[in-house]
């Protein structure tokens, strides 16, 4: 019976650990920002060619 | 193009429009074929276009915002140092942060442009815009870019920050975050002592004695974080309320999770029984929930703005000979000031120029820009039309004859705290009732089975937490606060629906609420051709002058022809050559009309080689369909206040019935003492209102409502920010509301039902752990099932049809 007590203390400092991964996420600001990080992975990175034009812009 | 500037002066060649913003272009620039006004224009073009983004100008036309004679010297005020601490939110010096808010961020574009700045200024290191707040926090390098220069390029590019020193305006609530903390412990705990539980109501075996006292120790050390951190607000408010001799909701549910966990620790203590522990987690967890949902906010509104973030931060002052900017609150009496166009003079002054149009539209409600000659007094909160002038300064800011307004006692006292609410009445009733059935069953047990009189008692207060009870509440009012906010109501917080709901007087405000603020509507009685009508627009889009420039706007189309010979007479009109033809545009002096004409509207009149043609009327119009939301209303809408003079008086006697007292020449504190003898008089009064002229009145009133037609721009304190184009809304809301209370009614009804078979379990002792942690979750579950449906429902039948 012992083993139910030691997997039970086992899943239980799992638990705690995504309680304490959790807690971190919303202390670092993580839920501060719901909506920007949602439209900003949809920004293309510069494609070469209109790098090319503010070359010449400068 | 050839510029064909010509000896004459104020002579300007004008055959473009600006690609950006469709104006005019005095100088133009080219870029990649395109003509620009200035060179904001161009480089708001230049950057979307390098980014494949012109779709921008295929979507609307000329969509842009005229960034001409916007100059980055406007924010040369960060730069000194006392400002510059309080705005930056951390500096180093090759590191600082700064965040501002910018209320022109509307689109995915806005996020693209903001968040690409570095490649716009070397200086930027980094910018991150938030969304939902509206703010871009800044990392820059002091040493290559100046602080002011950040501000005059987001400037520049249409998106002006607003900055204020009062720290607290757009700051997120803290406490938000540790409610969400203990949240997550008590859930935590609640779903792990559940777990725990199950073995003892499934019917474990009970040879492993050994097995559940694991499991009944756990429990009681996973319930000590939750009744000491997550509901440990609940017993600080009960205790507070007890200090005031007020008996609120947080006192019975205090007393009952106090007894929960008490009693459980003694069983599991004494090895007597499982305890209540399952009971007790869910119980915080839910009520944190509740507490959670109620709490939401509408992050980019501010609702208790002053005077203040209207007015500017700094002003450019006279020191020796040369411009220097400084804080408002520095200025003293005979400074020598200077205001740009556009800009709010920030203290009752006299002007030392020749003249100057005052546009007092926020401040008085007074719809035409006044003109002002030199010595007279020019008030705080007016904004100059057209070009600077130099002002010296007659009372401090604090002291000016609107902003003393704020030094009524009405913004000092807390108001919140004048409505007792209906869940703390429903509380009241509720405890003493517990309270006597709980001593009748301590009696009687003790008479019958001394020893069993304890377990009974604490029984009977632990299911009398009205765990259903404090739960509808928050259910209501928060699905009744995002109900309102789909239909663009928005309000500061769930309490103000209950304000809302007892409303019997409606107050309305004339100029922004009843008319439209900044539209007027521009109306030609006469005969001019298309292109006529484009040369007149030619014409007055080259005068500052006010009038001009709504004329300017109310036509459509460009004219190619070359304009010569400009002139612009001030306080008269403008005249031009066009094609052989004088075209002059002006008051009736002017072009020598000697008609007479209705004095409520502003006319302009225009001629063509000496021949008059027509005129323009311009008025501000009353928003559409106010009627019929003020026949609903009926009885209900008691005033109106205008800070305008009589000459709308028989136009608003046409929209408002004629019980409604008119009542103009209001000034701020007329409009703010006509509330208090209204509340006097025991009228719970609704204020709608817009301006800075609004605001004591809105604060004085029981509900103090803003309308805006855009939540971007300034709007004083209140409690709720409506949109423009739900004004005709306005008596649906209030049924809404009351509607609102009804359902909490109902929602308590049910939970006493749940409350009283509860407590038949409790005084003939048999509750056992099993019938509290069903009965528990299955009343709180059909109390928020209920309230919310039926908010969602009460709302689609009152809203939507």
């Amino acid at each position: 019976m012992i083993i139910i007590v030691i997997l039970i203390s086992i899943s239980l400092i799992i638990a705690v650990g995504f309680l304490i991964s959790f807690l971190w996420a919303l202390k670092s600001g993580q839920y501060d920002d719901t909506e920007t990080p949602a439209v900003r992975m949809l920004f293309n990175s510069k494609s070469a060619d209109s790098k090319k034009k503010e070359n010449q812009k400068n | 193009m050839i510029d064909q500037r010509s000896p004459e002066i104020n002579e300007v060649v004008q055959d473009t429009a600006c690609y950006h913003c469709g104006q005019p272009c005095p100088e133009t620039l080219w870029f990649e074929d395109k003509s620009f006004c200035c060179y904001g224009c161009k480089t708001v073009f230049e950057i979307l276009s390098s980014n494949d983004l012109c779709e921008y100008y295929t979507l609307d036309k000329n969509a842009g915002i005229s960034q001409r004679g916007l100059h980055v010297e406007t924010f040369s005020y960060l730069d000194e140092p006392n400002v510059r601490k309080q705005v930056i939110a951390f500096d180093s010096p090759a590191f600082s942060k700064v965040t501002f808010f910018i209320p022109a961020i509307h689109c995915a574009s806005c996020i693209w442009l903001l968040e690409n700045l570095q490649k716009i200024n070397t200086g930027a290191l980094r910018s991150e815009v938030n969304f939902a707040r509206k703010t871009v926090t800044l990392d820059f390098n002091p040493q290559h870019t100046k602080l002011s220069e950040l501000a005059g390029l987001l400037s520049s590019l249409g998106y002006t920050p607003l900055i204020s020193l009062d720290k607290n305006e757009h700051t997120p609530p803290l406490n938000n975050k540790s409610l969400l903390i203990k949240l997550a412990v008590a859930g935590f705990c609640f779903g792990n002592v559940m777990l725990f539980s199950f073995p003892e109501y499934l019917g474990i075996d009970h040879s492993e004695q050994f097995l559940m006292r694991v499991f009944s120790w756990l429990n009681l050390a996973l319930s000590i974080p939750v009744f000491f951190y997550s509901g440990f607000d609940y017993f600080r408010s009960a205790s507070k309320s007890f200090k005031q001799k007020q008996i609120n909701i947080d006192v019975p549910i205090a007393v009952g999770l106090l007894a929960l966990f008490l009693r459980s620790s003694y069983d599991i203590i004494t090895a007597t029984g499982p305890g209540y522990f399952d009971s007790f987690t869910g119980l915080v967890f839910f009520l944190l929930i509740g507490r959670w949902f109620q709490s939401k906010t509408y992050e980019s509104l501010a609702f208790d703005r002053d005077f203040k973030s209207y007015f500017p931060l700094a002003v450019h002052k006279r020191v020796d000979e040369a411009w220097k900017p400084v804080i408002i609150y520095d200025l003293h009496r005979s400074d020598e000031i200077r205001i740009r166009n556009m800009e709010i003079i920030p203290a009752d002054s006299i002007l030392l120029d020749d003249h100057a149009y005052i546009d007092y539209s926020f401040v008085t409600g007074e719809s035409k820009p006044v003109l002002v000659k030199q010595t007279e007094t020019v008030y705080a909160g007016g904004r100059l039309i057209g070009s600077p002038v130099r002002l010296v300064v007659d009372k401090k800011t604090s002291q000016s004859q609107l902003t003393s307004l704020w030094n009524n006692e009405v913004f000092k006292k807390v108001s919140e705290s004048r409505y007792q609410k209906i869940i703390d009445k429903a509380a009241q009733r509720f405890t003493w009732i517990v309270m006597g059935i709980a001593l009748i069953t301590a009696i009687y047990w003790q008479l019958t089975k001394p020893e069993e009189m304890w377990l009974v008692l604490t029984a009977v207060l632990m299911v009398a937490c009205p765990c259903a009870l404090a739960l509808a509440a928050p259910f209501t009012y928060g699905n009744m606060l995002r109900a309102f906010g789909k239909h663009q109501l928005y309000l500061k917080n769930a309490d103000v629906i209950e304000r809302l709901a007892v409303i019997d007087s409606v107050v309305f405000d004339k100029t922004g609420t009843i008319t439209h603020g900044s539209t007027p509507e521009v109306k030609f009685s006469g005969e001019l051709t298309q292109e006529e009508f484009t040369i007149v627009k030619q014409l007055t889009s080259s005068s500052t002058h006010p009038l001009s420039s709504l004329v300017s706007k109310s036509i459509q189309g460009n004219s190619s022809e070359v304009l010569s010979k400009f002139k612009e007479i001030p306080g008269k009109g403008i005249e031009g050559c066009v094609a052989n033809h004088v075209f002059k545009v002006g008051s009736a002096v002017f072009v020598g009309f000697g008609g007479c004409l209705d004095h409520d509207a502003s006319h302009v009149f225009v001629s063509i080689d000496d021949e008059i043609k027509g005129y323009f009327s311009i008025r501000i119009s009353v928003r559409k369909n106010l009627g019929s939301m003020l026949n609903r209303l009926g009885k209900k809408c008691v005033a109106l206040l205008s800070g305008d003079n009589e000459s709308d008086k028989e136009r608003m006697k046409k929209v408002f019935n004629p019980n409604v007292q008119l009542h103009f020449n209001q000034s701020p504190h007329d409009k703010l003492a006509f509330i208090q003898n209204l509340q006097r008089s025991n009228h719970k009064v609704l204020m709608v209102g817009d301006g800075l002229n609004d605001s004591g009145a809105l604060k004085q009133s029981d509900v103090g409502l803003a309308v805006t037609d855009d939540t971007g721009v300034f709007t004083p304190a209140c409690d709720g920010i409506l949109h423009g184009s739900r004004m005709n809304d306005l008596d649906k809301f209030i049924h809404l509301a009351k509607s609102s209370t009804t359902i909490l009614k109902t929602a308590f009804v049910i939970s006493f039902v749940y409350n009283a078979i509860a407590l038949s379990f409790a005084v003939t002792g048999n509750l056992t752990p099993l019938v509290a942690a069903i009965l528990m979750p299955i009343s709180s579950i059909s109390v928020v099932g209920f309230s919310t449906l039926a908010v969602n429902y009460a709302a689609h039948q009152k809203l939507t049809s």
